[in-house]
């Protein structure tokens, strides 16, 4: 027998407390029990009773977009979207062998990877804690495989440290911690914390310097069998009578201080960077893909919206066939738009002066990528590296080793370059020709003798010069939020805005997508007032 | 007033910053590449990127790169320097990128070279439209 007024499960208690207290105190609750600080989502919005014919048209497939469609095609809306490219997605995309690439100014690239390769030039990891993303993913049937975020086993490279030697994350981030822990334990024992900490934790930080530094039995951090263990032999542990190890030899501290690796080792640190990460099997456009095949015809490719009006009773789109030339127009009661800000502030549309501000208030990153096929997996092979990144402070910021198909026969397609800054700029600005020079040229660093010998074709993507969005991610600053945001996500009278500018969480597909999903549930109640 | 305190530090500190930023990103170090002092490197370099080798920009989804050669809006020395500073639409503000002497001498560059104005963008300028 159960008691109805307690609660049978988390979810139920959740609900009761959903219930009494609202959303908020919900939100609260989870956070509490340890559920759901990590995002926003609760579920997804289950929305019912669209006003009887009541239509909506939503301006871009890219994710949010398309969740906002799916959601309000659930709720009964009659529901369209006009999508500038021919495929789904947005920059949820992947490139393929076949796939042609032009960009503003008219460069053209075609893929050559073979069949079953490609690269992700935009979106290509998924934290753990990205939970609507998630959601629709399983509940789509897109399969996951694990991304390897993290490599102890691949390289950092800085053209002032070690000789421009690269080095083993492994070495130089166990001698960071090794020396740091080294002098942390010569400050205690000289007394120079004393009235910052009492004797009993000046005593539980030696301990924990000498055990997490694995320093000697004289508090120094120096070349032996305990710290090979963490930072690798000379000669490994074998079997039989040569069986004995050799240890390596600790890097100095200003070596490992010039190779800069604290960098990469808080960026692992970082929330959305840690592990477990995932990406979907055989290219980041299955997300995409997947809703697609549930809106199915109410997408309409190959539709360039040049103009958005408005009136009392409802919303139009003028947009033009980019196969035929043909103009038309769309019109609904109510718009979701999610057209990216850099194309967006250049459409005219019939909205307040807030909002018109808002969408020019924010510029975009321009970010680049190159993909490269190489004839066989040398990392794998001849490295021991399986996925991860080696990192580069030169312009091509990385190259990140692929996460399938490990220990597989031929080609295979690594990331060569994941620009940002000035070095994504000098990189967008060549040839494509000159940008896979450069890739190879820097790449080269890490896999001298093989990179250029197993080379057989690379692709770039260089956002900025990407037509339907002349950028990557939206960049905020505190100024522009305090000035701009809440009018940029505000209903400007049938019209509400989502995707990746639109949220807290940019850069992320989580945070276009619960962008959406705050725009249609505001449109939704909108709708059902009016 | 953010310009101000940006163009006292310099391009080093602030590539390492870009790593506190939730956006995904690369996530090495501070990097090194060096953006060249003369002119016309500058413009290569990064302007290129999105205005073309011939600065005459390009166009896209309903919407373009604007175009910098024949542009008559360089006419006001002031104009580029503003959106360098500032940001428009949606490019950025470069003062995390360029110094003060490269903006003077890529913006020099623009308007003789792809345009015909001869006066040249000096250091003052910039700092005097940063102070504002
Ligand atoms: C280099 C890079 C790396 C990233 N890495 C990650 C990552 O690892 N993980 C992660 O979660 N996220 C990542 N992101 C962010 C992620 O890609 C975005 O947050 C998300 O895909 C954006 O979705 P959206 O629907 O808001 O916008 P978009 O996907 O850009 O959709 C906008 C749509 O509008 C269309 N459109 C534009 N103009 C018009 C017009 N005039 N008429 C009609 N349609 C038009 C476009 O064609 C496009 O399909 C990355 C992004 C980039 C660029």
């Amino acid at each position: 027998m159960t008691d109805p007024s307690f609660p049978q499960s988390r979810r139920d208690l959740f609900k009761m407390i959903g219930a009494a207290g609202g959303g908020a105190a919900m939100y609260q609750a989870m956070t509490t029990l340890g559920h759901a600080a990590e995002t926003q989502f609760t579920g997804p919005p289950r929305l019912s009773g669209a006003p009887k014919g009541s239509s909506v048209v939503v301006l871009g497939a890219g994710l949010a977009g398309m969740l906002a469609a799916y959601e309000l095609m659930q709720a009964g809306y009659k529901v369209t979207v006009l999508e500038y490219q021919d495929r789904p997605g947005g920059r949820n995309y992947t490139i393929r062998g076949g796939d042609k690439i032009v960009e503003v100014g008219g460069a053209t690239q075609t893929c050559t990877f073979a069949p079953g390769n490609y690269v992700n030039p935009g979106p290509w990891r998924i934290p753990h804690h990205h939970r609507t993303l998630l959601h629709y993913c399983k509940a789509f049937g897109v399969e996951l495989e694990p991304f390897i975020q993290m490599n102890h086993n691949a390289f950092v490279h800085r053209s002032k440290a070690f000789g421009g030697k690269p080095q083993r994350y492994r070495d130089v981030a166990v001698d960071f911690k090794g020396h740091v822990a080294e002098l942390m334990g010569k400050a205690l024992n000289a007394g120079s914390l004393d009235d910052k900490l009492t004797k009993e934790d000046k005593d539980k930080l030696l301990v924990a310097m000498r055990e997490w530094g694995v320093l000697d039995k004289n508090m120094s951090y120096t070349s032996n069998l305990a710290v090979s263990g963490q930072r690798g032999y000379d000669k490994a542990p074998g079997g039989g009578v040569g069986g004995a190890p050799t240890p390596s030899q600790v890097n100095g501290l200003s070596d490992v201080l010039s190779s800069n690796v604290w960098t990469q080792m808080g960026f692992y640190f970082n929330y959305v960077m840690q592990t477990t990460m995932f990406q979907p099997k055989g290219g980041m456009d299955m997300i995409g893909k997947a809703f697609a095949k549930r809106l199915g015809k109410m997408i309409r490719y190959n539709a360039k919206v040049t103009e958005i009006t408005q009136n009392e009773t409802g919303v139009t789109a003028v947009w033009e066939d980019t196969k035929t030339g043909q103009k038309a127009s769309t019109s609904a009661a109510w718009m979701v738009n999610t057209i990216p800000l850099p194309v967006l502030n250049q459409i005219p549309m019939q909205v307040g002066p807030k909002l018109q501000a808002a969408i020019k208030a924010v510029p975009f990153n321009g970010q680049l990528k190159i993909g490269i096929e190489m004839k066989r997996r040398f990392w794998e092979d001849d490295y021991s590296i399986y996925g991860g990144h080696s990192f580069t402070d030169q312009a091509i910021g990385l190259i990140s080793y692929p996460n399938n198909n490990m220990f597989s026969d031929g080609p295979a397609v690594l990331l060569g370059a994941f620009a940002n800054g000035a070095g994504a700029f000098q990189l967008t600005g060549m040839t494509p020709e000159q940008r896979i020079e450069a890739a190879l040229a820097q790449g080269s660093v890490f896999h001298p003798a093989e990179y250029r010998k197993e080379f057989i074709s690379g692709v770039s993507l260089a956002w900025s010069r990407v037509p339907w969005i002349m950028g990557c991610t939206s960049r905020w600053t505190e100024e522009s939020r305090a000035a701009h945001y809440q009018n940029l996500c505000a209903i400007d009278g049938r019209i509400v805005l989502a995707g990746e500018h639109a949220t807290y969480y940019g850069g992320w597909m989580e945070g276009s997508m619960l962008s959406a999903l705050d725009a249609v549930e505001r449109i939704h109640k909108k709708a059902s007032a009016a | 007033m953010k310009a101000r305190l940006v163009l006292g530090v310099g391009v080093l500190t602030l590539a390492a910053a870009t790593g506190l930023r939730a956006q995904d990103g690369p996530g090495g170090g501070p990097t090194a590449v060096e953006v060249a002092s003369e002119g016309r490197e500058v413009y290569e370099q990064i302007c290129q990127a999105c205005h073309m080798a011939d600065a005459k920009g390009g166009s896209g989804a309903g919407a373009a790169i604007p175009a910098l050669a024949g542009n008559p809006r360089l006419a006001d020395k002031d104009f580029g320097t503003t959106i360098l500073l500032k940001g428009r639409g949606g490019m950025p503000w470069f003062s995390d990128i360029l110094t003060p002497e490269q903006m003077a001498a890529v913006l020099t560059y623009v308007r003789s070279h792809f345009n015909d104005y001869k006066d040249p963008v000096t250091v003052a300028d910039i700092e005097r439209l940063a102070a504002l």
